[in-house]
């Protein structure tokens, strides 16, 4: 009991994802407070708000956020709100810009009106501190090179007094940037969507009132999904996320009751 | 030249990046927003200086024939074949990000799949780590033990049809308890990066110079 | 070409699976197509959203001063590739210097107004709430919690005698934090994996509707 091989563990935890998915059952998802709070904020803004979207993760974290970063982008279209997108991790932008133009084709939203993509900048903090100040400091132009004041929604966009809101998606230590810099210097609102790894750091942001509300990992997004009444990723992830999570408990069970005989027989 | 220089500009450029922040008008401000793009410049460069180590390695691998070059005759073929697929959809198509360009296609076949399967191995070996290191062995560990259980079952949403109160406890962990540690803990961090901070704008730590 | 990819994607996600087996050529194969890609990106990156706006686009747009400055950041950043030329490598230092002295100046603001004193100023919370004393117990944890956690990383002491009770109760609390932790980083590897099986019965096998 105390020492089952490793590849029968590798075996049970593939087994545990696999079969959930095959059957494809979908189970009902409670949502938590801090995305509950999040959700509200992004609803509560007035139409025609501009949303800053900081892409600040990479492919390494895509099964996670990508969902999260969805359900945002639809709940911001949704709500007819304008989305700004950044990028501070270089390899995450067409993550960014994917995801970003399926949901402006699924809500009939064009470039340049309705949303715009600026790209990626090194620096992270010197970033945002542009951004605070003057937008155009770091970002003259778009992605592809259009300059900024030619795109209709950001004649009046210049810095963080601009944005009504700003969501990022974290994989690592952006969001303590934004939170430390826009938030506390520039008084930004801001929501960060997470992978459940950082997702911890975050809350005594929100205790603190510094951040608005926190979607931690894929259930995070099942979460969102369910509050915008759109299955997508997470939901469809969620039974095989609880299985896989009863067999770990169960592997953990197991393991002290071995290492409690063995402790006895010594 | 070696060790005064790099001292001085260190401590101008912190003093005026932390005076910016008191004083954000001109010429101050200014000054500061001038620093930042140059760190944002510079910060490419840095980059740069990765790949260019990387090659290095990895060509002097393949010339010497050294065991395992063919592996790095991959990586720079690989590394070619991203530059040519890059240079080809920016010239056939002048935006290297439009969603049918042969570069998203080859982000999305490739990059995606190599990148988030190499960090997907880890939820195998963590459940591996789990079962044997995760021994209530003392009150510290037992602790921890039945904190992380008791999150990683209020957290799906198993938890809530086996007990209702499990997400509940599972949402007053992360919110009370683990939030005031986490909080006591990072402010300790930040004492420290602050302090560091102040040492190496007054040149007292300067390790980075090795 | 759609197709194509989605079997490429599918081969190099077992080349990567195949590692749980034992290290091996597919394993190593996948793993340097990914560190080659992985540069090339970065070049590609540094390139289109770096150097060339940052650098060549406002030198061609600006006139006068701002034009000339931006050689120093150019210079400072050919500084700074130096490193790898052995016997100049130490002028590289001065770019370095650069962005250290800016980091630095950076984290001291950023760590004593945005992190260290809002956390405190949202530690002040009422010990006893009237009619509510979950509310209570809740601020009493908050409080405390953060006092003993932060209390333990003071090593100018020995933890013995008057401070032992609370570093003790600080450990225990850091212990809660930690399985917490532990719970959520399982559950963003699983989450990962999850992701990763999805593509391989959906996209690929068709399995998953």
């Amino acid at each position: 009991m105390a020492n089952i091989k490793r590849q029968y563990i590798y075996i049970v935890i593939a087994l545990c994802i696999i079969v959930p998915l095959l059957t494809q059952k979908i189970m009902p998802v409670r949502v938590s407070p801090p995305v509950q709070q999040a959700y509200d904020t992004m609803a509560k803004l007035p139409p025609g708000s501009s949303i800053l979207f900081s892409i600040d993760y990479d492919p390494s974290a895509q099964p996670e956020l990508q969902p999260m970063l969805l359900a945002m982008l639809r709940h911001a279209f949704k709500c007819n709100q304008k989305v700004i997108m950044i990028c501070n991790w270089p390899l995450g932008f067409p993550l960014g810009q994917d995801a970003l133009v399926s949901c402006a084709r699924e809500y009939n939203k064009s470039y340049g009106k309705d949303y715009v993509n600026l790209g990626y900048r090194p620096g992270v903090a010197a970033v945002i501190i542009g951004i605070g100040r003057e937008i155009r400091d770091f970002f003259t132009s778009d992605y592809a090179g259009t300059l900024l004041d030619s795109l209709p929604m950001m004649t009046n966009v210049h810095n963080s007094n601009d944005i009504a809101l700003l969501v990022g998606i974290e994989a690592g230590a952006t969001g303590d940037v934004w939170v430390q810099i826009a938030n506390a210097r520039f008084g930004q609102k801001i929501v960060l969507g997470s992978t459940a790894v950082v997702a911890p750091d975050f809350y005594p942001y929100l205790q603190a009132k510094q951040i608005e509300g926190i979607i931690g990992g894929l259930k995070g997004a099942a979460e969102y999904e369910t509050l915008i009444k759109h299955k997508g990723g997470g939901i469809a992830g969620m039974t095989a996320q609880s299985v896989t999570h009863i067999a770990i408990i169960l592997f953990i069970i197991i393991g002290n009751i071995g290492y409690l005989f063995l402790r006895k027989k010594r | 030249m070696r060790t005064r220089v790099p001292l001085v500009i260190t401590f101008i450029t912190g003093f005026l990046i932390i005076l910016g922040f008191w004083i954000p008008h001109d010429p101050v401000g200014d000054i500061q927003s001038t620093f930042l793009i140059w760190y944002a410049i510079i910060n490419g460069f840095t980059m740069v200086l990765g790949i260019v180590s990387l090659v290095h390695i990895h060509t002097r691998k393949i010339i010497s024939h050294k065991s395992g070059y063919g592996y790095s005759l991959i990586l720079i073929l690989s590394m070619l074949a991203t530059l040519w697929v890059g240079l080809y959809s920016g010239i056939k198509y002048g935006d290297l990000y439009k969603i049918d360009a042969p570069f998203m296609w080859y982000y999305n076949s490739i990059f995606v799949p190599l990148s988030a399967t190499m960090f997907s191995l880890l939820a195998f070996f963590i459940a591996s780590a789990a079962y044997r290191a995760f021994r209530a062995r003392t009150f510290e560990a037992t602790l921890l033990l039945i904190a992380g259980a008791l999150v990683m079952i209020g957290r799906v949403p198993i938890g809530d049809v086996i007990w209702h109160k499990f997400p509940v406890i599972a949402d007053w962990i992360m919110e009370i308890p683990q939030m005031a540690a986490k909080r006591g803990i990072l402010i300790g961090i930040a004492l420290g990066m602050i302090v560091t901070s102040l040492r190496i704008i007054l040149g007292i730590e300067r390790s980075y110079l090795k | 070409m759609y197709i194509i990819g989605i079997w490429i994607a599918a081969f190099l996600t077992l080349c990567i699976f195949s590692f749980l087996y034992k290290d091996n050529p597919f394993y190593k194969l996948a793993e340097h197509i990914y560190i080659g890609s992985s540069a090339a990106y970065m070049f590609i990156y540094v390139y289109f959203f770096d150097v060339k706006p940052m650098l060549i686009d406002k030198f061609r747009t600006s006139v006068g001063f701002d034009k000339w400055i931006l050689i120093i950041p150019s210079l400072l950043g050919i500084i700074m590739l130096l490193r790898v030329v052995p016997r100049i490598g130490w002028i590289s230092r001065w770019a370095i210097a650069f962005t250290i002295g800016l980091g630095s100046g950076i984290g001291i603001v950023t760590g004593v107004h945005g992190f260290v004193l809002p956390q405190i100023k949202a530690t002040f919370v009422p010990l006893i709430v009237m009619g509510n004393w979950m509310e209570s117990i809740n601020n009493l944890v908050l409080i405390v919690g953060t006092l003993t956690a932060t209390l333990y990383f003071y090593f100018s002491k020995e933890h013995k005698g008057a401070i032992r009770l609370p570093i003790r109760i600080g450990i225990s609390l850091i212990m809660v934090a930690f399985g917490a932790s532990f719970g959520y980083t399982v559950m963003a590897r699983l989450s990962l994996l999850i992701g990763r099986i999805y593509f391989l019965l959906h996209d690929w096998l068709h399995l998953v509707k």
